[in-house]
């Protein structure tokens, strides 16, 4: 048996990654006088430092090593830059508040570092067994992070549902991946792709086993029927933990899907694409029905966000119409940027939340948004535009996710699809409006300063006014989105 | 001169004026936002009057075009330019943005930098519909000029305010929404262009015409508004400011109408020949029933309210008879009812801002109180209801005209409007100023003051000069009304 040294380089990034979730355990243990910003500072250090190192290492090619178990391509590199900047900026709004309600352990920091690894290793695998190991590497520090404010009732239950859901779910999709293997021999993506290509594949297991991979990206991305789990967790969650939730994992699931639909079973597109769109249409349907009727935003903005992932898996399923695979790279593409979209949207909607709470004060309530442009014009302005922007009113990004997945979806001939998604929006624009009227045309009930660091400050308002000039200028992102598949596929 | 991107000005001198007033910050700088406000909205209608100088009325293309990538991956262009059916609206658009600013002048205290920034930006917006000929770009400023609108009449509105903002805008977006699927189809089946010059020429079957037809048709229809999809409209009038309502009427109504004739017209002209039927039906039930409910309202603001939905019923008439007359009178009656819809409106913020009440009840003899006020309020009540030698004659006679040519029973029916709407308005103006003085709100009531005077009596100027002189305007519009019914008249099929 030869033995193969892998090529570690390719891999520079998570191992650094892994490096310093272990320095950082350590320094935090020993320092303990400064455990808490040096937790901080560290894990900051850790994300900037490893977007040079994945900037450093970008060579456009698609490579392999580990034994084909680990691919760098540049789909991976762009959303783990996206990744790191995402982690880095929900960390950064949430300082204050956890400091504020006496959780800004180092071990949140650690936590947060070893969930970043687990998506990366998501994002970069070839082989399930990889996939499987980022996920549950993932799930596991998010399910402590959920459940980190062990004094709350409601943090705890929250968790613990989170955990004994996701639990299943990682069974299920262990149940689908076995399957899989049954059905193909190889638990490599390509070696996948080339049986099933050759239709060598036992077609009936293999089938059965996508149902199970389905049900098992369904419920990372939190779409329907396998939603249970979003509000209760993004309600139950403290905010700046429900903020990570909301954000950089979509984007693993999103990889998650794309590596094991698209790169590992694409020639049987026609199956998982009805799957999908069932899961789509629901969920944009009872993602907004439901959301109306929310009082709490952070349960109303958990309802949203099931709808726009419905909405992003639009794309996905928009791909290959009757053997045709000629929109395949468009309607991806589209996904992608609307995955990007959203988690951008995400990051501002609950970093308003966290402006406005303050020590022993959640500003959870619709109704704590009130009267805000009398106390604060500009943040108004800043949840004005994340609120139209989710909408898909222009000039905001969210308009141009939505006309992108919405284009594809015509394009594929889907046109009843596309009914449905615009007048579902016009339901989502509803409880959107309704923020902006209790912060425009309401008198405030919490007349209360706003005080915030300033970092939180100018990064919220640079968040906001992303928002706006994406909305202006989307054509470098979604170029970047397309560029980034095409060079991978 | 041609150098100069006019339209480019014309879209962002307010959008990015108005960001400045936002930036004034609190009513302490109240008297600065004002005078910056003025400034932009002057600076703002000058820059369109080379746009009616410079026009070149021979030819039927587009004119100060201007052409730039705005996001390549879906082809999609910065692409602006005129013809003789848009230019009119611009300069009428950037014209009345000065007059909402000067009629809020006094009146808004509460958060002064925001109103007039959102009527400016607005303004801007509402000019990038007008001239955007790209199909995201329109449908862009089409969406964003929402918002504007909704903050308006939802801070600076009456009682019921949040209803009607929300109203306004959902009825808006889920018209614009199915548009948008028209024009994601229009973009596949052109092979990825959305340039509507582009659309215009690109050959459809008849059954795709009838859905992308009814796709445009509830888009505009909400808009415009179109009996049944009307309600909407006497909601948010009464609910919006003074300004608000001038900017709903004058402005934002035609920017349905205009749609018709940028798409439906040109884009699916065999399913508009045959759907004609359908629109000229809806729109004589909005010209006599609506004008009916007109008749029994009590509240001033939800008549004229009534009123703009009957004389839009015309305008829409006009649109689908398919004759040079008629579309240009339905033109005609556009501006008009720009001019005037927004005269009968500050008229009405006039009385409002002194004795707090719209309804008709509460008043009685202002003349005694205040003539000069009548006297306005008496010639844009006559326009309102079409009397010859005002600007709301010449459009309603050419429409008529047209409809006598088309079939003579709806010719009938549509005159008739002249009867009702002489009855509606002159009935509520006899209400409002005649008669003994009817109370002592009533009696202590002031005469306009300058300012008042100022934009009542510009309007007022136009009214009359429309009314007597209309060649300038229809001498515009004459070339590309003719292509649009020559371009109109060949099948797509």
């Amino acid at each position: 048996m030869n033995f193969v040294v892998p090529d570690f380089y390719l891999a520079a990034a998570e191992i650094f990654v892994a490096v310093m979730a272990l320095v950082i355990m350590l320094a935090t243990t020993f320092a303990r006088r400064i455990a808490r910003s040096l937790g901080y500072f560290l894990t900051q250090f850790t994300l900037i430092a490893a977007a040079f190192i994945t900037i450093a290492t970008m060579d456009g090619q698609v490579s392999f090593t580990f034994n084909n178990m680990f691919i760098s391509d540049l789909m991976g590199d762009f959303l783990k830059l996206l990744i790191y900047f995402s982690m880095a900026i929900a960390l950064l709004y949430g300082r204050s508040y956890l400091a504020d309600r006496n959780l800004d352990k180092p071990e949140y920091y650690l936590l947060s570092v070893l969930m970043t690894l687990g998506m990366m290793v998501m994002i970069t695998s070839n082989h399930m067994l990889t996939m499987y190991i980022g996920l549950e590497m993932m799930s596991l520090a998010l399910y402590a992070l959920v459940a980190f404010d062990r004094d709350s009732a409601r943090s705890t239950e929250a968790g613990m549902k989170y955990f004994v859901l996701g639990a299943l779910a990682s069974g299920l999709l262990l149940y689908g991946m076995s399957m899989i293997y049954g059905a193909t021999g190889t638990l490599e993506f390509s070696g996948i792709a080339q049986s099933v290509y050759n239709q060598a594949a036992n077609k009936p297991v293999l089938l059965f086993g996508l149902v199970f991979l389905v049900a098992g990206i369904s419920f990372k991305l939190g779409v329907v029927p396998f939603h249970m789990w979003v509000p209760d967790v993004y309600q139950g969650a403290t905010t700046a933990v429900t903020l990570i939730l909301a954000t950089a994992p979509k984007l693993a699931a999103f990889a998650m899907a794309v590596r094991l639909l698209i790169w590992g079973l694409f020639d049987v597109a026609d199956h998982w694409q009805t799957m999908l769109m069932f899961v789509a249409v629901a969920s944009i349907i009872l993602g907004n029905l439901a959301a109306i009727s929310q009082t709490n935003i952070k349960r109303m903005l958990a309802y949203s966000g099931i709808s726009h992932m419905g909405f992003m898996l639009l794309g996905l399923l928009a791909g290959v119409v009757e053997g045709d695979r000629h929109f395949a790279l468009n309607a991806y593409s589209s996904a992608m940027f609307y995955a990007v979209s959203y988690v951008i949207m995400s990051l501002a909607s609950f970093g308003m939340i966290i402006l406005l709470s303050r020590a022993g004060f959640e500003a959870e309530r619709i109704d704590d948004f009130k009267g805000l442009n009398k106390r604060s014009p500009w943040f108004a302005a800043v949840m004005m535009f994340v609120m139209f922007s989710m909408a898909g009113i222009p000039f905001f990004i969210g308009f141009f996710a939505k006309l992108s997945v919405l284009q594809a979806v015509v394009a594929a001939g889907y046109f009843w699809i596309a009914a449905i998604a615009v007048v579902m929006s016009v339901v989502g624009a509803y409880y959107y409006l309704r923020v902006v009227k209790v912060m425009y045309f309401d008198e405030p009930l919490d007349t209360a300063p706003i005080h915030a660091p300033a970092e939180l400050r100018v990064m919220l308002s640079a968040n906001g006014i992303a928002i706006a000039a994406l909305g202006i200028a989307p054509q470098a992102l979604m170029s970047l989105c397309a560029y980034a598949l095409l060079a991978s596929l | 001169m041609t150098d100069i991107p006019l339209l480019s000005l014309a879209v962002w001198v307010p959008i990015i004026g108005g960001l400045l007033v936002l930036a004034t910050g609190s009513d302490r700088n109240a008297p600065l936002a004002r005078a910056l406000a003025l400034l932009v909205a002057v600076v703002g209608f000058i820059v369109t009057v080379p746009l009616y100088t410079g026009f070149d009325v021979g030819t039927s293309a587009m004119q100060f075009v201007e052409l730039s990538p705005w996001v390549e991956r879906f082809n999609i262009n910065y692409h602006l330019g005129v013809d003789g059916i848009s230019v009119l609206f611009v300069i009428l658009n950037a014209f009345i943005t000065i007059i909402v600013v000067v009629a809020g002048w006094q009146v808004i205290e509460e958060k002064v930098a925001q109103y007039m920034a959102a009527f400016l930006i607005m303004s801007g917006l509402m000019n990038g519909i007008f001239s955007a000929l790209d199909g995201v770009l329109f449908y862009v400023f089409f969406e964003a000029s929402l918002i504007p609108l909704y903050l308006v009449i939802g801070i600076w509105g009456g009682a019921n305010r949040v209803y009607a903002a929300i109203k306004f805008f959902l009825y808006t977006l889920s018209g614009s929404l199915l548009m948008l699927i028209a024009l994601l189809y229009l973009f596949m089946e052109s092979g990825g262009s959305f340039s509507i010059l582009d659309w215009h020429q690109l050959p459809l079957g008849i059954d795709a015409q009838t859905m992308i037809f009814f796709a445009f048709l509830i888009a505009f229809g909400v808009k415009v508004p179109m009996w049944p999809v009307h309600t909407w409209l006497p909601d948010a009038h009464v609910e919006a400011p003074t300004g608000g309502s001038v900017v709903l009427a004058a402005i934002a109504l035609k920017l349905g109408a205009y749609g018709f004739l940028r798409f439906s017209l040109p884009i699916v002209p065999d399913a508009a020949q045959q759907l004609a039927p359908l629109v000229v039906t809806l729109s004589l039930i909005a010209v006599v029933y609506i004008g009916f409910v007109a008749l029994a309202q009590s509240d001033m603001k939800k008549l004229v309210a009534y009123s703009s939905i009957s004389h839009m019923g015309f305008v829409t008439l006009g649109f689908y008879m398919f004759n040079s007359l008629g579309i240009e009178g339905a033109l005609v009656q556009m501006i008009s009812h720009g001019f005037v819809s927004a005269a009968m409106f500050l008229c009405i913020g006039v009385l409002y801002d002194r004795m707090h009440s719209r309804q008709i009840a509460d008043y009685g003899g202002v003349v005694h109180t205040m003539p000069k006020f009548a006297a306005f309020f008496m010639l844009f009540a006559m326009a309102n209801a079409g009397l010859p030698a005002t600007s709301g004659f010449v459009g309603e006679f050419m429409v008529i005209l047209g409809a006598v040519q088309y079939n003579f029973w709806v010719a009938f029916l549509a005159a008739t409007t002249l009867i009702l709407g002489a009855a509606y308005t002159l009935w509520m103006y006899k209400r409002v100023v005649f008669g003994p003085v009817a109370n002592k709100h009533v009696a202590e009531l002031e005469d306009i003051n300058g300012r008042e005077f100022a934009i009542l009596g510009i309007l007022a100027l136009c009214v009359l000069a429309m009314g007597l002189y209309p060649f300038p305007f229809t001498e515009v519009m004459h070339t590309s009304v003719n292509e649009l019914l020559r371009h109109v008249a060949v099948s797509k099929l």
